[in-house]
């Protein structure tokens, strides 16, 4: 993966064995996010209990990397590049999981949403917001792999989209919830989705930041542009 | 869900090159190793590692009889080798450092030709019918060398007049000119750069599909990168004997923790 390989040459199997786990326990999180977000909009309860069952194996890897980047640092001693490339793995597979969690968290609710009836428009905007995240976390994981700073960089703005169709949602279900109380279930329901997959934008972020230092040393700075706003202003007194 | 984690570094169910019961060594009155009991695996690099005088090199010499030139050394218990006992009466030392090959810290070429310092061993032991014989195998262990393609063209040059660590490859083509069953190697890399170091642990890594390799080492680093099984030793007494990975992750005696993290010389 890097363009030099070391004299001893298990250093590098080492390496990459741990860069494949993260590129699989990727692959499963972006199948998670897409297939949750799937099972809300279809109300495929089935689709749900796939999506809740197979997080055991996101979580099952993140445990497997923690083990094998412990046994690297231990016997490799890495430094330089390849010690980043140790720590970044390490963090990047505490945020997979977390976005693994996330996934599950929203198919649990799906299977709560099942239950009642649908509420206009909501399902599809939060599978469009679902996909958006699942896209920015596979270019983040191409970027990984490919040592493509100026990829995560752009993905790591790309977060105001996801915050930006939060802000939308926020502002739609309160509606909702102002016109009929008996929707209110269902739209709490929906904006902890709505909120959870704004969180795994932010972890997809936090990634970005790590592919960043991966490559130049240097974590970026601050300066990200936030559009996530409900936090700070008062829409329901309009 | 498979598990992808290092395959490299498992350690399969080898068979046992070589089991050590019970060993004492004893220098005059110094009780030097106290009741080591190992059982070597074929096909597996294993590290010795412990503070000096603890006994590491001492016991590796066990093991090709290295000791028995030392007078006032004084060897009990047994030491099998593939299930024979080395310390018969009837097994003759240079056919048993013949099958344990050993390569000490410091490069020891003869005063002879690179070629010559492999052919030696072949020829004594008559393992060379003909030149076409012993040129095989002479590119063959300079290639298991890893110095082939630096010496190739200066067979009938002096061995001495190589670098430090072109030396040392060349005492380790000269350990497996003769086709030994198990390597011990003592420091190996003492006297190398950290270049040269790396090139010798590739190559111990390579050894390993064909051989048991024993290695000595000051350096913990080096016995966490090459090995895959580690044994501690000190004051003469072995304290720990595990998988490289649980010994570096997890050592289960104090004494070892406290060494390998640099608490107890």
């Amino acid at each position: 993966m890097s363009e030099q390989q070391h004299i001893v040459s298990s250093y590098d199997t080492d390496l990459e064995t741990i860069q494949a786990m993260i590129m699989k326990m990727g692959g499963l999180t972006e199948a998670a996010i897409l297939q949750a977000a799937n099972s809300l909009e279809t109300r495929d309860e089935e689709l749900a209990e796939k999506v809740r069952k197979n997080d055991a194996a996101i979580d099952e890897l993140e445990e497997q990397i923690n083990e094998e980047c412990a046994r690297v640092l231990a016997l490799r001693q890495p430094i330089a590049r390849d010690l980043r490339t140790v720590l970044t793995v390490m963090k990047i597979s505490a945020n997979l999981e977390r976005v693994g969690d996330y996934a599950k968290n929203l198919a649990k609710r799906t299977s709560v949403l099942v239950q009642m009836p649908p509420i206009d428009g909501s399902s599809g905007a939060i599978r469009r917001m679902a996909k958006t995240v699942e896209t920015m976390l596979k270019d983040v994981l191409d970027a990984y792999i490919q040592r493509d700073a100026e990829l995560a960089e752009d993905v790591r703005l790309r977060d105001q989209e996801v915050d930006q169709m939060y802000n939308a949602l926020f502002r739609e279900f309160l509606t909702f919830m102002m016109e009929d109380p008996r929707n209110i279930t269902a739209c709490m329901h929906l904006h902890f989705i709505a909120k959870n997959i704004e969180r795994m934008g932010d972890h997809v972020t936090s990634i970005a930041e790590q592919v960043i230092y991966l490559v130049t040393g240097e974590m970026p700075d601050e300066g990200r542009p936030k559009r996530d706003r409900t936090s700070i202003e008062t829409h329901g007194n309009e | 869900m498979n598990d992808m984690r290092i395959l490299e570094r498992k350690v399969a169910a080898n068979d046992i090159k070589i089991s050590a019961s019970n060993t004492q060594v004893y220098y005059g009155d110094n009780h030097a190793i106290k009741d080591v009991s190992i059982e070597i695996e074929d096909k597996t690099v294993t590290a010795f590692i412990g503070p000096s005088g603890c006994g590491k090199s001492t016991f590796l010499r066990c093991l090709n009889r290295m000791n028995d030139t030392i007078d006032i050394c004084r060897v009990e218990g047994d030491i099998l080798l593939d299930g024979e006992d080395i310390y018969d009466k009837r097994v003759d030392p240079v056919q048993l450092r013949a099958k344990v090959g050993m390569v000490f810290q410091k490069p020891n070429p003869f005063p002879k030709s690179i070629y010559d310092n492999i052919a030696y061993g072949p020829r004594i032991h008559g393992l060379a019918n003909s030149k076409a014989d012993l040129d095989v195998i002479v590119e063959k262990s300079l290639r298991r060398g890893a110095i082939w393609d630096e010496v190739k063209d200066r067979l009938h040059a002096p061995g001495t007049g190589l670098s430090g660590g072109q030396q040392q490859r060349l005492c380790i083509a000269r350990a497996v000119a003769t086709e030994p069953e198990v390597l011990l190697m003592d420091e190996p890399c003492s006297a190398l750069d950290p270049i040269a170091t790396a090139q010798v642990e590739e190559l111990i890594d390579e050894l390993r599909v064909s051989y048991s390799v024993v290695i000595v080492t000051h350096s913990m680093q080096q016995a966490a990168r090459v090995s895959q099984k580690t044994a501690f030793f000190h004051l003469g007494n072995l304290v720990e004997y595990g998988d490289t990975g649980q010994i570096f992750t997890n050592p289960k005696d104090p004494r070892t923790e406290s060494y390998i993290t640099g608490r107890i010389g």
